[in-house]
């Protein structure tokens, strides 16, 4: 360690180092600045904005903003339709991988590798070619604007990510588990339900912090299957509000806020694990 | 022996329906909503349909139309998503690696570079959107601003409505958000290489860039692959960005595959066309996945 440390350290020229270092820099500062500005917006007035303070800290804090993007924007509502929506698909999706993952992965049986090769064509089809056929069915079922409409989309959608995470870590658990299970008169659902569940909670949490944020953050589907208000999630409700704000910024950065500050804060809590989930996401495939 | 056999093909059916049960739920999800709606769109992509009546049958018309028609722009719209994923090809993976390879030296603070760059791919696009619009506001948006400020006030411009910079407009968020997406993926290939390797470089001589260049990037090759991938697949289904931004303007300038595939659903009720553009995105992208691996195949020795 030290030896390696030393030879870095006598062919690194100072100036490459400086050079390096500004770039981090400025490129870290690109990438705090609008979330900054975001939040420093959303509590200024427009005579504020549109004056001289532009870019500082608001002189007089308008919290203001917020309530009027909660009570007149609805964001409280979006808000909780988007964490509805998004635990249920979440819940559905790693229920149904583990499943499938199971039957893939532990049970031996012809098929077994196509059966998972046609899960993961999902990686790599687009959403989009789904959505006329689906369109069309919910709209002639009435379907359209219910939490289900995109539930289970949603779900369907993270489901291949979710059989990829998940038989990663299920190949991680030992054989001799399932004989021994067996031996003592499991079957394969008590194997199952008795072993591979309670060993994979790690997955749940690399799954889950992945679905969650597709689904969060998903747009196209919410844009087109939820017309009413009742059923906005925050994506299409902050569209639906800057349409109906196009003049005053800070109730918009109000609702930026709200909809972006909790997925970071507790990004800053667990950077690690989720920088964890999207590199098992994508590096296995 | 026969009680056996029996007994054998019971277990082999109580096996078949175990596997049977424990595919059900995803293979009820996957078939309903993908598969089987797939299979649909290409049947309807050979045909006239709006979506109410039954459609009627007119063999590769809609595809023909779709290249050959300029009301449609097809064409436009997807020369715009080869446009943002050239630039992503080449501007941001090249950007995203080079902070891989140098956080992967291991200076002070990486932990913190990291983090930080990795923050805009949380923030939902339609949030992303909505800020990049403020930021290019022809009156009070901070570019316009800032170029004031500086005293080029003859730059200003109206960044989203001119034809000439409104796709520009849409692929700089777009090169923005992802950058730290592909550097964690490039990080986590970088850091697991070898200290051995590049010890071993190291004492025969090799300058940092000599280690990254012949030793690093060999190494993470398939990890370049999959960003490849992600980011021309990606840009090949741009949509949020583009309704948010420019919706598509000014004169449908800024046209994309989804966009376009929206429209013919919720304004022309061309339900058939739609189903055509579906269709053609899955085969595009399916095309270009194949092709990238293809390439980076050959190049492997």
């Amino acid at each position: 360690m030290q030896l390696e440390e030393r030879y870095t350290l006598k062919k690194s020229n100072p100036a490459v180092k400086v050079l390096v270092y500004i770039l981090l820099v400025v490129w870290a500062f690109i990438n705090i600045f609008p979330i900054y500005f975001m939040f420093t917006f959303s509590l200024k007035s427009n005579e504020e904005i549109f004056g001289a303070n532009v870019v500082g800290l608001p002189k007089e804090w308008l919290w203001s903003n917020y309530s009027s993007a909660m009570n007149t924007g609805n964001m409280g509502l979006y808000f909780v339709n988007s964490v509805l929506v998004t635990t249920v698909s979440i819940f559905i999706s790693i229920g149904a991988a583990m499943m499938a993952t199971y039957a893939l992965t532990r049970i031996k049986w012809r098929g077994a590798e196509l059966t998972n090769a046609f899960f993961m064509l999902g990686l790599t089809i687009p959403l989009q070619a789904s959505i006329v056929p689906v369109y069309v069915v919910l709209s002639k079922l009435h379907w359209l604007n219910h939490y289900s409409t995109l539930i289970i989309p949603y779900s369907a959608f993270t489901l291949s990510m979710s059989i990829l995470i998940c038989t990663g870590f299920m190949v991680d658990i030992p054989y001799d588990l399932d004989e021994a299970a067996r031996i003592d008169g499991c079957g394969l659902w008590g194997t199952f339900g008795r072993i591979i569940v309670p060993l994979l909670k790690p997955a749940y949490a690399t799954i889950g912090i992945y679905a969650f944020l597709q689904c969060w953050n998903e747009f196209m589907f919410a844009n087109v299957f939820i017309s009413d208000s009742a059923h906005r999630t925050l994506p299409v409700g902050i569209k639906a509000l800057s349409g109906a704000y196009t003049t005053d910024w800070g109730p918009i950065g109000a609702a930026l806020v709200i909809a972006t500050f909790p997925t970071l804060i507790v990004y800053i809590f667990l950077c690690r694990r989720i920088q964890d989930s999207f590199i098992a996401g994508a590096v296995k495939g | 022996m026969a009680e056996n056999k029996t007994k054998s093909k019971n277990t082999n059916f109580r096996k078949g329906l175990d596997i049977f049960l424990f595919l059900l739920p995803g293979i009820l999800l996957f078939v309903g909503i993908l598969i089987a709606p797939i299979a649909v769109s290409i049947y309807r992509s050979f045909q006239k349909w709006n979506g109410f009546t039954p459609g009627t049958f007119i063999g590769i018309k809609n595809y023909r139309d779709l290249f050959m028609s300029g009301s449609i722009n097809w064409m436009t719209s997807l020369k715009n998503a080869l446009i943002i994923a050239f630039f992503s090809v080449f501007i941001q993976l090249p950007f995203s690696l080079l902070l891989a390879l140098l956080l992967g030296r291991k200076y002070k603070g990486e932990r913190f570079f990291l983090t930080v760059y990795f923050m805009p791919v949380l923030i939902s696009t339609v949030v992303i959107g909505q800020l990049w619009l403020k930021i290019y506001n022809p009156d009070y948006g901070i570019l316009n601003r800032a170029l004031e400020a500086l005293g080029h006030a003859d730059w200003k411009h109206i960044w989203v409505g001119d034809p000439k910079t409104a796709l520009g407009s849409v692929v700089v968020p777009t090169i923005w958000q992802y950058v730290g997406y592909h550097m964690l993926l490039m990080y986590a290939g970088v850091k697991g290489v070898s200290p051995d390797l590049r010890e071993a470089a190291m004492l025969d001589g090799a300058t940092n860039w000599q280690v990254d260049r012949y030793v690093v990037i060999p190494c993470i090759k398939p990890i370049i692959r999959t960003s490849v991938i992600f980011a021309v697949t990606g840009s090949l289904k741009t949509y949020d960005l583009v309704r948010i931004i420019t919706n598509a303007g000014p004169t449908h300038k800024t046209e994309v595959p989804s966009t376009l595939l929206e429209d013919m659903l919720f304004l022309r009720n061309r339900y058939g066309m739609g189903s055509t553009i579906s269709v053609m995105l899955i085969i595009l992208c399916f095309a270009f996945a194949l092709a990238i691996s293809w390439a980076f195949k050959e190049k492997e020795y």
